[in-house]
This record gives C-alpha cells, structure tokens and sequence, in this order.
C-alpha cells in the first residue's frame, strides 16, 4: 500500500528532558521521524519540552512547540494546530502515556485525531501488566508466576501463592521501572511494595517470582499493515536477569542459541506482536531463558522505538524509527527500499558479521549515599557501544569508550592490585573481597571478572557467583590468559603474531604500554613499523552479501580495509562519547550543527563517536561515519587514513579537549581556537594574569598542590571558599568550604591532589547573582548569542541552576559590561568559535568566574530562545569564514521580546536517601524550556515542564535555614499569603515568620513527633515545599521531606531565589489559562 | 596448527586449523546466518562444498544430538573467523571441532571471512582448497583450479539414500515450530519422498503434518514410486547441478499429472527442467536465513531460509503450464511456481527452515490440502 494520502498533518510527541531510563535516543528517533515523514510530503508539528534536542531545530518540523508535554498543552496544540494523526510512538514513554491520557479524555475523538504507529488498545495491552499476562497466556507464551495488587493485604496472598523468595516488584506505568525492586524477606518486599504503591500513577503493583539468574534476551521486532513481520536484532544480556536492561551490559547478537531455540523465540515474539496489535511500526520484546532447560518466559513488550532500538539499529545499520516512521502513514515493509543496499527492501532481516558491545556508565559518585547494586529499577545515566570482529575486541573498545579513565578491560594501571605483586596472603584476602563483591550485580563488576580469573577461580566458580554465562566468562578468561602472556614480553621482543592477536583482542596501546613498561606513543611507533594498523570495516545490514556503499564503519584488526579516503577536502568532528551527568545531550547537538554547517561550506565531514543513542552517530548525519571510541589512539588511526584538513575539538565536550594536545603533538590540526588558547583558559596562574592585564575583576583564587598548601591559600582568600579539582566538567567534587575543617575534610576524602592535579581555590561570592554568556568570535568580531541571567545565586552549578533569555533584573549598564569583558576576553584568548563566560555580581560590581572557549551546554538553548543557530556559525568561523560575510552581526538578542527560561531536571527519583538539595557539583540529568512574552507565564511552563508543577493554591510548608531568616523571606512569605496560600513551618521558622506578620501554623519536624511533616505531605495537606537547607550537610529530615514531595509529587524549592521566582509563576498561573506558541512564531518576531 | 584456503583465482588466506587434518576441496561458498551451523554443516544440499560463515563467532553453544539434518557433516570443508571450542549451551554434548573432527571434516579460522565474502560476491562462487598439509601457495591454487567444478555434476547420487526406508519421527525437541511436541502422528497420507539429498527436518514437517513417509532412492523411476500407491511424492532438495541429474528428469517427468506433487529446492529445479524450462547458475548464491520472498498469490512476505546456486529461469518456462507464485524481492529470481493444471507446486526455499525462519510452514499443509482434494 502507498502512503496515505487521507492525512496531511502530524502531531509528534517527544520525550521532554533527558532523565534516567529516557534519554538521546529519543531525540535520534523523533528526529529520523520529522525528517523522513516531511519528505513525504507530511505537515509536522512537533512538541518537546527539551530545547537541547536536535529534533527541536525549528527546520525538522512545519511548527514546534517547546512547551511542557502534558495532556493539558498538548491538547492546546492539537486545537490550533488541528493535526490529522498522532505519531505517539517516537517519544519513550512520555509520549506514549500522553497520548493515552488524550484518548482518555476524549481530545483525539473531539478534534478527530487518529493514533498513528500504536493504537490505544495496542497500547493498553502492552502496557497494562494484567491485560499484558492474560493476552500471553491467550496466545501459549508463559511469563513469571505471581499477580498485580492494589493494596499490602492482596501482595501477601500473592506472595504466598509464589511460595519463595526473592520476588521482584514491578509498579505499573512507571519510568525505567521506578519504584521497583527485589525482596530478598517480608520486611523488604513490604517496603518495596508500598513505595511502589504510592509510584504507580494507577496504584498497582506486579509482584512476581523471580526469575534472577536467568539468561536474558530481547528482540527488535517490525511490522507493517499488511502483517509482514520481520525481527531487525537480536540482543542477549551480558548481565543475567534481575539487572535492569538499561543497566545491563548487552551483545548484539545473542551469542549462546542454537538456531532451534532462536527461532522458537522469534515465533513467541512473532504471536506477542500479532496478539498485542502493532500493526505499524517497530516494538522490543524481552524474554527470559532458564540456561538449565531452555524453558522461555515473556518479560515484556515496548509498543514503541526504544533505547534498544536505538542500539539496534546503530548495531545493524538498519533505521528502525525512519522504518517505522514511514510505516506508520501506511507504507509496507516491501516498498521501502533498504537505507544502506538501497537495492534491496526493507522487508528483510538484517544480519550482521561482528559482534556489538554496550556497556552503561553510571555517575554514582555523585549521589553520596546512594546504594550503587545494580537491579531492576535503571540507575545509569549513559552508554557506550563498540564494533569488533571478536567479542573480546568490541568489548574493551566499549570499555575504553566509557570515559571512565580505563584503556580496556583492566591492564592499565587503574586495577586494584597487580596480579604478580601479590604475596599468598594477600591472593586470599583479594578471593574474599572478589567473590563478596561478585555476588551481587555492582558497576564495576566487570574488572572483578577479571580480577576473579586473575585470582585463579575457574569459569565454573565464577558463573555460580554472577550467573553470567559461561561462554562470555570464558572470551573474558581468554584476554585475562592473553594478559598474562603478552607480560612475559617486552615492546623489543614481542612477536609479530603474539602483538597482532593482542590488538584481535582489542588490546590498546595504552594497556601494551603498560604491559611492556613502556609509554603509549612507543607502542603505537612500534606497531606502526611492523605494519600493525587497523582496517576500517562497514556496517551494510547484509553481511556483505550486497553491495553497499554506505560511509558506516569500524575499526578491527583483520587483513581487508574497506575505507577508502576520497578526494574532498575533509574536517572530521569528535563527538561526546557516551552521556554523563555534566556532559550529554547539548553536546550532541553542537557536534550535528557543526556537521551540517561544514556540509554547507563544501567539506566531506567525518564523525567520530560512540554513544549509540545519538543523532550524531546516525549515518545519515554526516557523509562519513567511524563508531569509534574516543581516544588518542583510536582517532588518531582515523585522522592518518583520513587525512583530514583539521579536526574540531571543542563542540564534544571535555572529551575530545581531553586529547586535543595528543592529537596536535601528532601533527593533526586542530581547527577553531588554539590548544594554547584553550591552556590560557584554563590555566589559573596565566589566566589571572590575562584578567588582570584587561583589568577585568575576578574572585581572589589560588592553586594547591597539597593539603597543607590548601589550608593557607584558603586562609589568604577568606571564607568561604568553592574547592575544585582542575580540568573538570560539571563541577566533579566540586564544594563550597566555609570552615578550615570543612576544608581539611574535603581534601582529605574527597580528592586525590597532586602537582599534576592541583586542586582550585576560588573565593566564594556569597548571594551573588550570575551570568552566562555564549558568544562566536571569528578574530575580527564577537557575536553575542546571548546573556543569561541564573535564578538562582552563585555557588550552584550553572548546569543545574535556571537560566533566563534576556536577563530579567540586569541593568542596561552592567549588561553593557558583560558585553563588553566578553568581547576582551575573546580577543585576548584568540578565540575563533564558541566562547562561553560566566559572571557573578555582587554589590553592583561584575567578576568573571570562568571562560570556556568551546561549546557551552547552553547553546542550544540560546539556540532555541533567539532562532541564532551559535554552533553552526562557530562551525564556519572555525574552517576560516569571517562573522561579517555570514551576514550574523546585525543580531542583537535584546530585541528578543519573550521570555525563555531553561529549568534543569534531576534524577533524585532514582535515588531514594540522596539529599536534594543543589550545590557547586552538578547533578541534574536534563533540561526543559519555557517560554512565553511574560516571566510569570515561562516560570510556570519551565517548572511544569520539568515536573515540579506550581500549585495554584493551598498550603505551603517552609523550612529555612538561620541565615534566609531575612526580610528578603518575609517578602516572599507575604506574596504568597496575599496569593491566598497558607503557611505551614517547623517551630523555628513559625516563630520567625509570625514575629514578622506572616501567619503559620507550626508542624513537627520528623523526630519531633506525629503527625509530622511527612505526615502532612502524604496526607496531600502539603502543596508545595520551601525548604533551604545549610551548607552541605543534610538532615534525615530534609530528605525524608524531598523523598516526600517526589512521591507526592509536588514542588519542592531549595532555594529563596527560586521561592521568589515561583510566585511569580503562580501569580500568572491564577491569571488564567496559559498559551502556547511555534517557536517558529516567536523566531519570527526577533 | 596453520591452515591455508587458497582459491582458484589465486587467492591465499592463512589461518588456523580445527575440526580434522589433512587436505579437502570444494566449491567456496557463503552462509549469512548468525545461527544454525549444526543444521548446516549436516544439510546435503551442501555436499561438494566449502562453506564459509559470515558470523565471525562460530562454537558457542558447541553441537547436540538434535539438530541435525543427516546422520552426518556433508560439507567439504568450513571456514569461520573465530572457532570457540568452548561452549555453552544445555543441549550440547560435544564441541564443534571434536565433532568435525570425528567426522573428518576439515574446518578453517582465524582468517578475513568478509573479505572472502566479498571475493566470493564480486566474482561468484568458485572452487578452493583447505590444506594442513601442503603451504606452497603456488601448489594449493594449482589443485583448487584443477578440482571438479560444480557445473553439471551430479551430487545426489552420492547423498541420496541407498535403499527405500520409512520414517516416522516427528520433531521431539522443545523447539519444535508450531505444533506441540506430544502431537500423535495419526499418519493419514501416503507421501513417498525422492531423496535427492534431504533435510530431516522435511521430514519431521511432512511426519508431523499426517504423512506417512517412504524414503525412495534418487534413482527410482517413475514406475517404482507409483508402485508404493502415495497420495503425494514430494521431490527433496540436494546437491549439485540440477541439469546433471537427467534420470530424476525422465522421472519426475513421467509423474507430473499422477500424483500431488511438492518439490523443495532442487525438487522445485528439477520440475522446472521436467516441466521444458531451463536453469542456470547464480553468481555466489542464496545462503542464509533472511531472503525475502513475497507470495505472490496473497502478498504476504515470508522471511526465507536459503540454500541454493541454481535457479529457475522464468522466461524458458511453458507460461500456459505454470504459474510464478512465489519471487525474492532481493534479486527478483523465481522462488517458487505451481502447475495450472496439475495438483503440483514447488519453492526454491526452505519452508522446513532448519536453520532459519519459520515463516513458510504453510507450504507443508498445502501439500496436505492438495492430497486430501486428490482423495476425494
């Protein structure tokens, strides 16, 4: 069947902020979806609260709109816009609830829009456990014993009918299986069950038997109208089941299923897509394997794109959500013609002759407290993912693409100890500590596999303690064995073979190097003189069975290369590797934007990258395409069979800046500002020389190089002070000391310090408001893309903290200055691209806290408030284009008449008994935007957006701290009150705010007695929570307070200033209704 | 211990052995399936062949007493990229390489098998040659190119079974596609199968359908087979050059109208030469389990498993005889055709699977159907 014809616009939802569980690779699939259904021909209409998607670009749809992605908006959209159909299938399960909560209240039938890709019952089928079982059962497919439930009473019967432990708990409609977990006795499934009780938005738990140690799969399934169905990939988990697979290091393909037992599981998932009724589109279905018998569970389904997805086709190089997308307005599989053969249809299944490893990263170190055992509610934050020809090759490269200081899977330094250097006594010790660690699933495992065959315990031994198949222990044991016998050489020594099979294994250079006790540059000159380099093979969906011509490839070790370096004048981009708190989404998008504007100025560009969620690692992004990890040897490979003109550093983050010298030191260039530039920035001692010289004020600061040197720079620059290791990036173990103790303390445990790591030490600016400049400078002229002003004071990270587009209190003069500094420093530091300033001022006077000449993480937001596309320009400046010929300068964002605030979003749902509160080091996952032609009006979508909804009225429970017992406060108070709240406060705060004319009622603290607040707040008495904590120390009370308020989910403000902005919010909030607005529409008015 | 595949067009890939020693020589050709490689080291269909796998890791769940197509490894020779002697899997009772190497077949790894992929799809399938024993380049491409070449040679004489035999076991593994496991085979038709080379799974499909089966030589004529009074004769699928085996022709010709008929892969070119068509060699093949064929009749497309050098050409076919019913989408090449006037339908597939999907386990029960009408 052609397309359809009957509908001409689509409504796409997208999947808002990057949070746990939904991340990048729903903007990779919302846009596939926006391009590819545009050049069909379709009107697109967009909503996605994030502005750092690349799927928010105002080119991708006819009209987007950044507003919250609630029900409420979604259907103001639908009625100016008044859609067709709705792709609900391409944002996570964000979309996919918004869409069933539309059908729900009866917007799709009133404004006779039809679901596309999914319908409702579809949906519900999938979704609702229940119906989910009954319609497995119906069709012969078995799912783990045990039930849903309501209450605590009907989970014990279950329980009982279960018979044993451990069971797994499941709370319905819940993000990345939030609220779940596994019960090992009553007093723990009791817990579990009434925290996910409250979690699921329809009161409902999945108590089930355990199915933990069990080998997990999970299948990547397609289907058109006419019922074609065909599976794109097949993944199996490293990890057994209990892991959550968002947590679970997974290989596509499965590796350990003869064909019989594959097959019997794409016929269940074959009946599972037929019986749950996608009938357009792509899903995943996950199973579960008894490794003794073969007996086969269902776990679940996605009626939807997915994380997996993503990795699928990253994996195979088959499009799923561009497939889908095109499935879903009525194509079938046979008339779309596959993406890389292009011979060929897509009503194929691909197949593919490598092996792809995934590996998630985890950012627990900065959630103090937090229990780091992996389970079945997802904590990662990232993922990386690598090719090779041998799974112990793609398996160290994604180790080393993780970012996490690691050349592989060990053999470089970082271990815990040194096999040889181990006397018998300690060997026992390191057994025990390896096998108590081994028994449960943790972060780190992987190295303790290693450490375990090190140790000498055999396959059989370690299998028990992990239930990790033995064949995947034993390609670990394989390179562990092969560690052992490359030591025994020496870089002078070693026979060619013996190198080569090491590189097979996916060795790097930097792992030899510390084997052989020489450096990595020595390896690699070694290598490259027996002719040990890599060769480049593609990834063409067929297994080279047809031709293709697709610029997708890997690095292996094997005799063929299949990259062949065209005649084009090059620039290659390195992306961001895999997310990370401090680093994620923005980036990507800055390294697409520099992709498509180097396109335009003529250049063939390449991507290097690893992050499989990614727009950027889309092949259709760029004209070529290495998944690579990002390091000086595996780039450094790419740029000597490239030869490219230069490389772009600075739009990827700290990562490519990282390698940046390395990659120079070996003659490749580097476009945009220099390293030096780059050094100057970030150098403290010359840095402060350059302000000074430029007369440009700056917070007193000094550099430690010990504990002792800490205590008296600290002295010198007066209390409190903000301490920082050097080159990080979002504020890792950054703190604000306002004590010598606090300071001792914080050198002692938090940091390792070092000459070659001193630690910073910046006068704190206490209450000082802050700014964020983003600004291109091509030498000759600066544009300034925008002046942020926070929300809230100096000392939060600017990562977490609001930022308002144009400032919302700075005065004409002192903007002017910001302006101005900007400018200077830009000139001063050589900066050709990005630049990005922060500013704090206090008493009226400007100080520069930081530059960073490369992309900020708010470029895309400056990008989305102002319609100026900064990167894409830096891009150009970068390869030599000057700002003047761009036709860019006449911009000014001060004419910009509306209102945009970016709000941050953080993961402290994920993360029960982590304080909540913001400090130096950042902490949030995502961003939202609101925006509108007044504050109030932003302020109350930005906060909606972000999940914090503003009440409209009610009672407010304050807390503050001895230091906000201000007039400020009773400000604030009295707005509320004036609002119609009522004030609810501990007796401290009551006394103080009733000495001061604002009535409050006081309440107990939690160990004062009940009912308490805690009480109050589950109680629903409680709507909105002002709570400002002191200093970084928290109280039992204060989280058990925020946990409160995330389950009740209510606003929860840590901050005066942020207490301030919301009434602000609130006071529009009860003016009326809220609009919404294409950010087409409001570019138009700039 | 170092092995080397050298190829008639001078091509040289050392590697390492595993499986048996020695010296072997076959046709190279490729198989795109990630799973399955029991099932096709044991298929007939590939005697006389070197089969290369594209899936660079191939032992991982070892072998098992089950999965198995003939009572052996038909295969001339194996080739992969990484052999994992180690294996994991609760069936499996024997790594692969002690399997090969009991059955002295003679297994290749460690070498560029998609750079081979790649020789083989430019230039088509072409003979090689594996040897442990001899290293000299000059020597090993000198016996590849003096090999027998798979143009017109008979291969089911060698594979087909050397008297008549009755089968009746139907799938008894977990895994069993579609029907239940403990299904009572209450055998309602008469089926006698020409075995040019078959797959056991055609018979477990055809056992567990209701038919009661008679095993009959290639060589048997038409006379033989209608002297066993089937309700059905279903043509297997083998080895080789369909024009060489001009017996099974005359045969084949001779029962074409008598009796239902269903053929599978060279069943299904042998009846295209019996029906006056013609057929020829494809470049390199269709190997693996992904082929997309579209049903013409219904336009309904089934995910295939494939195993064949020859086809079917359409344009030397009697259009007033035969009906085209089934096409790959990859290449257009015939994958399957029925009579329009005879009870008689054929698919150059593999509705068995075996490796590969299940997709196309109707074709079994048309056969039924067809029968049950004839009874009537």
């Amino acid at each position: 069947m052609p397309k359809r014809t009957d509908i001409k616009s689509i409504l796409i939802i997208g999947s808002g902020p990057i949070i746990i569980g939904q991340a990048c690779e729903f903007d990779y699939s919302g846009t596939q979806a926006c391009k590819v259904l545009r050049e069909e021909g379709y009107r697109i209409i967009l909503i996605n609260s994030n502005p750092a998607t690349i799927m928010t670009d105002p080119e991708l749809a006819d009209a987007t709109y950044i507003e919250p992605i609630t029900p409420e908006f979604v259907e103001m959209i639908i009625e100016k816009e008044r859609p067709d159909a709705i792709l609900p299938t391409m944002g996570g399960q964000t979309a996919l609830n918004t869409a069933v909560a539309l059908a729900e209240r009866g917007v799709l039938e009133k404004y006779n829009v039809e679901l596309i890709g999914a319908n409702l019952q579809a949906i519900k089928k999938a979704e609702d456990r229940q119906l989910f079982k009954k319609t497995m059962l119906e069709i012969g497919l078995e799912m783990p014993r045990g039930g849903f439930v309501y209450s605590i009473d009907e989970a014990l019967k279950v329980v009982q009918g279960i018979g044993n432990f451990p069971i797994i708990i499941r709370p319905s409609f819940t993000m990345g299986g939030s609220g779940g977990g596994i019960a090992y006795n009553i007093e723990e499934f009791k817990s579990i069950v009434e925290n996910g009780l409250i979690q699921s938005p329809t009161h409902e738990v999945l108590v089930e038997e355990s199915v933990l140690g069990w080998k997990e799969y999970e299948l990547e399934v397609m289907r058109d109208t006419k019922d074609n169905v065909v599976i794109i990939c097949s993944i199996e988990n490293f990890d057994p089941m209990g892991v959550h697979t968002g947590d679970s290091i997974t290989v596509a393909p499965a590796q350990t299923l003869t064909d019989k037992e594959y097959q019997y599981m794409r016929d269940a998932a074959l009946k599972v897509m037929r019986a749950i009724g996608v009938d357009t589109g792509g899903s995943n279905v996950q199973f579960s394997m008894n490794p003794a018998n073969g007996k086969m569970y269902v776990i679940e389904m996605n009626p939807r794109v997915s994380r997996s997805s993503a990795l699928a086709s990253k994996a195979t190089g088959f499009p799923i959500a561009k497939i889908a997308a095109k499935l879903a307005v009525g194509y079938t599989l046979d008339e779309i013609p596959n993406d890389i053969t292009k011979l060929t249809p897509a009503s194929f299944e691909p197949t593919i002759d490598y092996t792809v490893v995934k590996i998630p990263r985890w950012d627990f170190e900065k959630f103090k407290g937090v229990d780091d055992t992996l389970g079945v509610q997802m904590k990662s934050v990232g993922e990386a993912m690598a090719f090779g020809r041998t799974f112990k090759e793609a398996l160290q490269k994604t180790l080393r693409s993780l970012e996490q200081g690691r050349a592989g899977l060990g053999a470089d330094g970082k271990d815990h100890f040194e096999i040889d250097a181990l006397s018998a006594a300690q060997k026992e010790v390191w057994i025990k500590n390896v096998k108590e660690q081994l028994r449960k699933p943790k972060a780190d495992n992987i190295f303790y596999l290693r450490y375990a065959f090190q140790l000498g315990l055999s396959i059989d031994d370690v299998h028990s303690l992990t239930k990790v198949d033995p064949w995947f222990l034993f390609n670990i044991k394989q390179i562990v064995d092969l560690e052992a016998q490359l030591k025994k050489n020496s870089l002078s020594d070693i026979a060619r073979e013996l190198f080569v099979k090491a590189k097979q294994f996916g060795f790097s250079d930097r792992q030899l190097a510390h084997l052989w006790k020489t450096d990595e540059s020595a390896v690699r000159a070694a290598r490259k003189k027996i002719g040990i380099i890599p060769v480049y093979k593609m990834v063409d969906t067929c297994a080279a069975e047809f031709e293709s011509n697709t610029p997708y490839h890997y690095s292996t070790y094997d005799q063929e290369n299949e990259s062949k370096r065209s005649g084009k004048k090059k620039a290659i981009i390195l992306g961001g590797g895999p997310n990370r708190i401090g680093q994620g989404i923005e980036f990507d998008y800055c390294c697409v934007h520099g992709v498509k504007s180097l396109r335009e100025e003529g250049y063939e560009t390449i991507m290097i990258n690893c992050n499989p969620e990614t727009v950027s690692t889309d092949y259709d992004t760029t004209d070529k395409l290495y998944f690579e990890p990002l390091t000086v040897e595996d780039v450094l490979n790419i740029c000597e069979l490239e030869q490219p003109e230069g490389i772009i550093v600075s739009f990827g983050g700290q990562t490519p800046l990282k390698i940046a010298k390395a990659l120079e030191a070996n003659g490749v260039k580097i476009l945009g500002t220099s390293t030096e530039g780059i050094d100057l920035a970030e150098d403290r001692e010359r840095f402060g020389d350059l302000l000074r010289k430029n007369k440009i004020e700056h917070p007193k600061y000094g550099t430690a190089f010990s504990v002792k040197d800490a205590l008296l720079v600290a002295e010198e620059i007066g209390y409190p002070v903000l301490v920082r290791p050097s080159y990080v990036l979002g504020g890792r173990a950054m703190q604000i000391c306002y004590t010598t103790e606090a300071l001792s303390e914080y050198m002692k445990l938090a940091v390792d310090v070092s000459p070659e790591k001193p630690i910073l030490i910046d006068c704190f600016l206490e209450d000082a408001f802050e700014f964020d400049v983003d600004a291109v400078c091509d030498g000759d002229d600066v544009l300034i893309g925008g002046v942020m002003e926070h929300i809230e004071e100096a000392g939060i990270h600017s990562g977490d903290s609001s930022s308002v587009l144009p400032p919302f209190m700075l005065k004409e003069e002192k903007l002017l200055e910001i302006i101005e500094i900007t400018k200077k420093l830009s000139y001063a530091l050589h900066v050709r691209g990005l630049i990005n300033v922060q500013y704090a001022m206090k008493n009226n006077k400007v100080y520069v806290l930081e530059v960073n000449p490369r992309a900020s993480r708010t470029v895309p937001f400056v990008g989305k408030a102002t319609g100026l596309p900064l990167a894409k320009i830096a891009a150009k400046v970068m390869v030599g284009r000057k700002l003047k010929d761009l036709g860019v300068l006449g911009f000014d964002f001060r004419k910009v008449k509306h209102m945009s605030i970016k709000e941050s979003v953080f993961p402290f749902n994920k993360f029960p008994k982590v304080k909540m509160f913001l400090g130096p080091e950042m902490r949030s996952t995502g961003e939202v935007m609101g925006i509108s032609m007044s504050f109030g009006a932003s302020v109350a979508k930005s906060q909606l957006a972000a999940g914090n909804p503003l009440p409209k009225d009610g009672t407010i429970f304050v807390s503050v701290n001895n230091n906000d017992k201000t007039q400020e406060t009773i400000g604030i108070m009295k707005e509320y009150v004036k609002l119609g709240f009522k004030v609810m406060a501990t007796e401290g705060t009551t006394k103080f705010l009733t000495e001061n004319g604002v009535d409050a009622r006081p309440i107990f603290k939690v160990n004062e007695g009940r009912p308490n607040i805690v009480d109050a707040i589950k109680n629903g008495e409680v709507q909105m929570v002002i709570n400002t904590p002191l200093g970084e120390e928290s109280r039992y009370d204060e989280y058990s307070i925020g946990w409160a308020a995330i389950q009740q989910k209510i606003a929860f403000i840590t901050t005066l200033s942020a207490a301030a902005t919301a009434v602000k919010g609130i006071e529009r909030i009860k003016q009326g209704k809220l609009n919404v607005k294409s950010i087409q529409e409001y570019h138009r008015s700039v | 211990m170092i092995a080397k595949l050298a190829l008639e067009n001078g091509t040289i890939f050392t590697g390492e052995h595993f499986g048996a020693e020695g010296e072997t020589f076959g046709e190279v050709c490729f198989n795109t399936s990630i799973t399955g490689y029991q099932e096709i080291l044991t298929d007939p269909s590939y005697a006389g062949q070197i089969v290369t796998m594209t899936y660079p890791l191939i032992g991982n769940y070892g072998v098992n007493t089950e999965d198995v197509e003939s009572v052996k490894p038909q295969v001339s020779g194996f080739i992969v990229k990484e052999y994992f002697d180690f294996y994991s899997n609760w069936r499996a009772d024997s790594s692969l390489g002690d399997w090969l190497k009991k059955n002295n077949i003679l297994a290749i790894q460690g070498i560029d098998t998609r750079m081979l992929t790649k020789i083989l799809r430019t230039e088509g399938a072409m003979r090689g040659v594996i040897s442990t024993r001899d290293l000299n380049d000059a020597s090993l491409i000198a016996k590849a190119k003096s090999s027998p070449d798979m143009n017109g040679r008979d291969l089911a004489k060698n594979v087909t079974t050397k008297a008549e035999y009755r089968w009746s076991e139907i799938d008894t593994t977990n895994y069993a596609l579609g029907t239940k496991n403990n299904e009572t085979n209450n055998a309602k038709y008469k089926v006698v199968v020409v075995d040019y080379g078959v797959k056991q799974n055609i018979l477990r499909r055809l056992t567990t359908y209701g038919c009661d089966l008679t095993v009959v030589p290639a060589s048997y004529s038409a006379e033989q087979v209608l002297a066993l009074k089937p309700d059905g004769i279903f043509l297997s699928n083998g080895p080789g050059d369909p024009g060489a085996v001009k017996y099974a022709i005359t045969t084949i010709k001779e029962l074409i109208g008598k009796k239902p008929i269903f053929g599978i892969c060279l069943g299904h070119q042998l009846l295209g030469l019996a029906l006056g068509g013609t057929t020829y060699k494809l470049k390199f093949g269709h190997r693996g389990g992904n082929h997309p064929v579209k049903n013409l009749k219904t336009s309904v497309i089934e995910i295939t498993s494939q195993n064949h050098g020859f086809a079917v050409d359409w344009k030397s076919m009697d259009q007033s005889q035969v009906e085209l019913t089934h096409i790959n989408l990859n290449d257009q090449t015939v994958e399957g055709f029925e009579h329009k006037h005879h009870p008689l339908f054929c698919v150059q597939y593999h509705p068995e699977a075996s490796p590969g999907p299940h997709d196309s386990d109707y074709l079994f029960s048309k056969f039924i159907t067809m029968m049950e009408k004839q009874k009537k």
